[in-house]
């Protein structure tokens, strides 16, 4: 086990170094620097001094160690897109926002996948098994944007029920602007988790145990909520593992779509406007959550079930 | 399945065999039952054939706009109403057929060939080639598709003067990254196979590793490849879309399906129909690919689900 992880974090330092590198090359690869003015160039003696001033007369093995160094201390630069702001500040702002809907949309997804793809198996090959088995496959493969403008197109347009998008802040708090950035957020993992509960549970229910727990004249409810369900929520820790860092890193789509100020709506503006401290930072904030997530899920998994060993 | 049917034995002793099949023919049969993949593959062929014949079906050109006409509602004159400038909705979203399936065809094209070299090297060499293989797709796949997408046309772009339609930036940049998953599958299938009777034999008569991988082992893990690249065609659909979506990928006047959204978002309060028929040809795009690419996958291999 301590080989293994051993291993492991080792794999993960070497993607996270790798992740960076090639980010850092691509950015630097693009012809122009931050001091390209094209109206009034500065004289070639103040912009070399300037570029000493900020490290960008080294070779670019040195100004990558040193932002790698700085990095590792939480001091990723300043924003382009804010000046007045730091990159950890930015994020520190924004990030929050994209905790909280993809936290809800983690609940939401995982309480009514559970709760469907248990009712499709005890109800397996009936009406209800279907109808759960279509809205989880359009759930599967119908990309997001596409949900949110149809919710959109529902509940905004024609029965204008809920706003067309937003955020409640401090100020303003309206929590109806939370509902369909989370809906549609929720859906695809939500139909995820009802697919893989409702087939690992058709698998169990089938399994002897359960035979001897049904023998025991135990009810209906008890055999799947005390025997049945616990194995079958096993393969769940796999499939909503790599899920989270998704979700919480922010779905730009959602959050460009519904006006949500979170961490993926404001990745889009550092692409348009080159934001490049701040899309570095993304990068390496995501790359960091993924391997997190992986490796988590992977010794949750040992610890649920103890037939496997690391 | 038993083959030989024994009969009374008063009657003349004639074997009864089950009439002669392969792979593909089994499949065929399996796959016609599946009533479901084979509604999905008529419109997938219709959707191609609309691709295709995009010049004669399209009742005008897809940069074709008439400013007085912009913005009306589904007419006579132009079925599915007319966007913001002016040009006839239907018209653009039959040429964006075009553009959804060569950038799905085509990144699964570049998909394959890359998954396929670095999925053979990684599986037949094995020892450090494998390592710095499996490094790079772990690379890959630690960052969303997404971002790494945008990242990647968001640079060119900087460094390109003259942008052009962005087809193929698109096409690149995501084929750049999708050929991760074929990778790590054949990569998978051969290890797995290497245990097989028939490699061992292909290796006592002297063939050396590359032609194993290639004449022996590489036919056995068809199948799985052939669902994979199926099912990776809505995943690029869907990448372009999104892409184009949010601004970085079909530039105008081509017209893409993601970007005819994107465009729709301001005026979605009135004008439901530019959202609507746009998301509606994504998704049945999508769920069209990926009903075959189920079908296939429970046609070629009856094995998997039981």
């Amino acid at each position: 086990m301590a080989r293994y992880l051993v291993g492991r974090v080792i794999g993960l330092v070497i993607v996270f170094v790798i992740v960076s590198i090639v980010a850092f090359l691509l950015m630097h690869s693009v012809p122009g620097g931050p001091f390209d003015e094209e109206k009034s160039p500065l004289p070639p003696a103040a912009k070399a001094n300037i570029l000493r001033k900020y490290g960008l007369d080294q070779p670019l093995y040195v100004q990558y160690l040193r932002y790698m160094g700085s990095a590792a201390h939480g001091d990723f630069g300043i924003s382009f897109q804010s000046p007045t702001e730091t990159v950890i500040q930015l994020i520190g702002r924004t990030w929050p926002i994209s905790i909280r809907l993809g936290g809800l949309a983690i609940l939401v997804a995982f309480t009514s996948g559970l709760a469907f793809g248990i009712i499709a198996a005890i109800k397996q090959n009936s009406w209800i098994d279907y109808v759960v088995t279509f809205i989880s496959t359009l759930g599967l493969t119908v990309p997001n944007f596409v949900v949110a403008i149809w919710l959109l197109l529902i509940f905004a347009v024609q029965l204008r029920w809920l706003p067309t998008g937003g955020w409640p802040s401090a100020t303003n708090g309206d929590w109806k602007t939370m509902i369909m950035p989370v809906i549609t957020l929720a859906l695809g993992p939500s139909a995820l988790v009802a697919r893989y509960t409702r087939s690992s549970l058709i698998e169990v229910i089938h399994s002897d145990y359960v035979r001897t727990a049904r023998a025991k004249g135990l009810s209906e409810r008890m055999v799947i909520m005390r025997h049945a369900l616990k194995n079958a929520l096993i393969p769940l820790i796999t499939i909503l593992g790599p899920q989270i860092p998704n979700l919480i890193t922010g779905t730009i789509f959602v959050e460009v779509i519904f006006r949500v100020p979170g961490l993926g709506k404001f990745f889009v503006s550092s692409i348009f406007l080159r934001d490049y401290p701040m899309i570095m930072a993304t990068m390496l904030l995501v790359a960091t959550l993924w391997s997190i997530t992986y490796l988590l899920s992977d010794i949750l998994y040992t610890i649920v079930d103890p037939r496997i060993r690391l | 399945m038993s083959v030989l049917v024994e009969q009374p034995a008063a009657l003349t002793l004639e074997p009864r065999m089950r009439p002669e099949s392969n792979l593909w023919r089994d499949a065929a049969r399996r796959f016609r039952k599946n009533k479901l993949a084979v509604g999905a593959l008529v419109v997938m062929v219709l959707l191609m054939l609309i691709a295709i014949f995009a010049d004669l079906i399209a009742p005008y050109a897809y940069d074709y706009s008439v400013i007085n006409e912009a913005l009306q509602f589904p007419s006579r004159q132009h079925l599915l109403g007319t966007d913001a400038v002016g040009r006839d909705f239907l018209s653009r979203l039959i040429y964006g057929t075009r553009v959804s399936l060569v950038v799905g065809l085509s990144v699964q094209a570049i998909a394959l060939m890359c998954g396929l070299t670095f999925g053979l090297l990684a599986g037949t060499l094995g020892g450090w080639v494998d390592y710095i293989v499996m490094r790079w797709v772990e690379v890959l796949t630690a960052i969303p598709i997404w971002l790494f997408a945008l990242f990647l046309i968001s640079v060119w772009r900087a460094s390109d003067s003259a942008p052009g339609s962005g087809l193929l930036k698109v096409i690149v940049a995501i084929g750049l990254i999708g050929w991760v998953d074929i990778c790590r599958l054949t990569r998978a299938q051969l290890l797995s196979l290497r245990q097989r009777d028939y490699v061992l034999a292909a290796e006592a008569i002297g063939a050396t590793r590359l032609q194993i991988a290639l004449r022996h082992m590489l036919p056995n893990a068809l199948t799985p490849l052939i669902v994979a690249v199926t099912l990776g065609v809505p995943t690029a659909i869907f990448t372009e879309a999104g892409l184009s979506f949010l601004g970085f990928g079909i530039n105008d006047p081509l017209p893409s399906w993601g970007k005819m959204v994107a465009d729709s978002s301001s005026y979605i309060r009135v004008y439901w129909h530019l959202g609507l028929f746009p998301t509606f040809a994504i998704a049945l795009t999508m769920l069209s690919f990926s009903f075959v690419g189920d079908g296939l996958r429970d046609a070629l291999d009856p094995y998997l689900n039981k």
